[in-house]
């Protein structure tokens, strides 16, 4: 067992990360002894290097809004858990790759259209978004793929109108966020960022001459026409919000559906009782994780968990692992909508705390609650293990959700 | 002041009002603001809540335990 109280990186194996989850809403057993060697160890990266992995609880929180850990990805020794991300970490990002001040400027701008009452407003065309796409599914089926049905245009089609982005463009932007997120080489990684780019260039070039309704209007008529923003910052900040808009909230209704389905006791009783769907949604967010792997560079050295965090060293947050401490949440692996889940990590801690998470749980409160009310006979068409799931490199979610009723 | 927001702090992730919405809310910028005096406010049990939720510790609860 390693010793807690050693000042250098510990003798034991370093556990490779990021792994392959066994099941899908479950860390990946490989990372077993990360769990009882809670708060703080040593990885291995991808390209061999060793890192710090944060995985308890308390000390996640601590060091998230640590102004001492940076997210600027362009600096020198930035840590990569993937080719893909090693190959686009130097294009200009924003929000969750920069550091304040230049994050705090973009926050306080993206602030006003992603508040609580912006996502109350938004519910009722959610809610038409949702019956819409349950319409059309219920006409052609069943069976369906939901993955495709339901899960990932849901949030697509509310982020294209909350943004002004045309929908009649999804499969472009979708094809290029899977490519960013999951494509099969850095070549296609780099091509997909590009053409997004390029993309959302020209919908802000577009967007100058005739501004509509969305938040990308608003970014445009307000702050490029102020010089406040420059048009690459202006690009930056779209794919941002497109990407991370859509992708997470799909992965979360596919999985949290299958994660449901696999749990017939906490559906019945979800089913039974409507008013438990606001604290299933932020217990199924901490059971699932779905974005297991948030990354930091130190910039001085960090006194932690009775080691030194070198000033250069990478240091990443397994929310899978955090979320699971059982300091904090009794038997953490058991799905239970009756426990208090709210601290859970899911969405980041500190100022890089998820900007579209107001966003995110009316999203999943709507899409969750119709799917199980309008389809009482919702069952699994395929059986569960050969139903493919994203590899543990990129946002955990269902491939593919073959469902019945 | 029984609770305090630093509004320089606050980066409009809405814990607060979400954990506690009879006594926090956000303003139309996004900064968390009360909506009652502060003494009610920090007479709720949820403001505390509230405090440990907001993910820059922009929020302090004094009062009136304290």
């Amino acid at each position: 067992m390693p010793d807690p109280t050693t000042t250098t990186p510990r003798p034991t194996e370093p556990v490779a990360f990021p792994q392959d989850r066994t099941c899908p809403y479950h860390p990946p057993t490989g990372y077993d002894p990360l769990r009882t060697d809670r708060p703080l160890s040593r990885v291995t990266l991808y390209d061999g290097r060793p890192v710090w992995l944060v995985t308890g609880h308390a000390l996640a929180r601590d060091l998230l809004a640590d102004p001492r850990l940076s997210s600027d990805r362009t600096r020198d020794g930035f840590p990569a858990t993937t080719p893909r991300f090693a190959a686009v970490r130097n294009r200009r990002t924003a929000l969750l790759g920069v550091d304040d001040p230049e994050h705090r400027t973009q926050r306080r701008m993206m602030v006003p259209s992603f508040t609580l009452k912006r996502a109350a407003a938004l519910r009722p065309r959610i809610q038409g978004i949702v019956d819409e796409l349950l319409d059309a599914m219920i006409a052609q089926g069943p069976p369906a793929e939901l993955v495709g049905a339901f899960a990932l245009p849901v949030p697509s089609m509310v982020i294209c109108e909350l943004l002004g982005v045309p929908y009649a463009d999804h499969e472009f932007f979708e094809e290029q966020s899977r490519r960013l997120l999951r494509g099969p080489d850095v070549a296609d990684t780099l091509d997909a960022r590009e053409r997004l780019e390029g993309y959302l260039g020209d919908l802000i070039d577009r967007k100058q001459k005739e501004p509509g309704e969305g938040v990308l209007d608003d970014l445009v008529r307000q702050r490029m026409a102020e010089g406040e923003v420059d048009r690459a910052e202006a690009v930056a900040l779209a794919i941002i919000l497109l990407v991370a808009g859509h992708e997470t909230t799909a992965n979360m209704i596919s999985l949290g559906t299958y994660t449901l389905l696999q749990h017939p006791e906490r559906l019945a009783e979800l089913r039974a009782d409507p008013a438990l769907l606001p604290a299933a949604v932020e217990e199924l967010m901490r059971l699932l994780s779905i974005a297991d792997g948030l990354l930091r560079m130190a910039t001085e050295d960090i006194e932690a968990a009775g080691t030194t965090i070198r000033a250069g060293d990478g240091v990443i947050f397994s929310t899978s692992v955090i979320n699971r401490d059982q300091d904090v949440y009794a038997e953490p692996d058991a799905l239970d909508f009756h426990r208090p889940a709210r601290h859970h990590v899911s969405f980041g801690f500190g100022i890089h705390q998820c900007l579209g998470q107001n966003l995110a749980r009316a999203e999943l409160e709507i899409a969750l609650g119709a799917l199980l009310r309008r389809l009482p006979g919702l069952a699994l068409a395929a059986p569960p293990q050969e139903i493919p799931f994203k590899p543990g490199d990129t946002i955990q979610g269902m491939l593919e959700l073959p469902v019945t009723w | 002041m029984p609770i305090d927001i630093d509004k320089d702090v606050c980066i409009g992730a809405g814990q607060c009002a979400l954990a506690a919405p009879h006594v926090f809310t956000q303003d139309d910028e996004g900064f968390s603001t009360l909506l009652t005096d502060p003494e009610t406010g920090a007479a709720d049990p949820m403001a505390r809540v509230a405090a440990k939720a907001c993910p820059v510790g922009a929020i302090t609860v004094t009062a009136p335990s304290d």
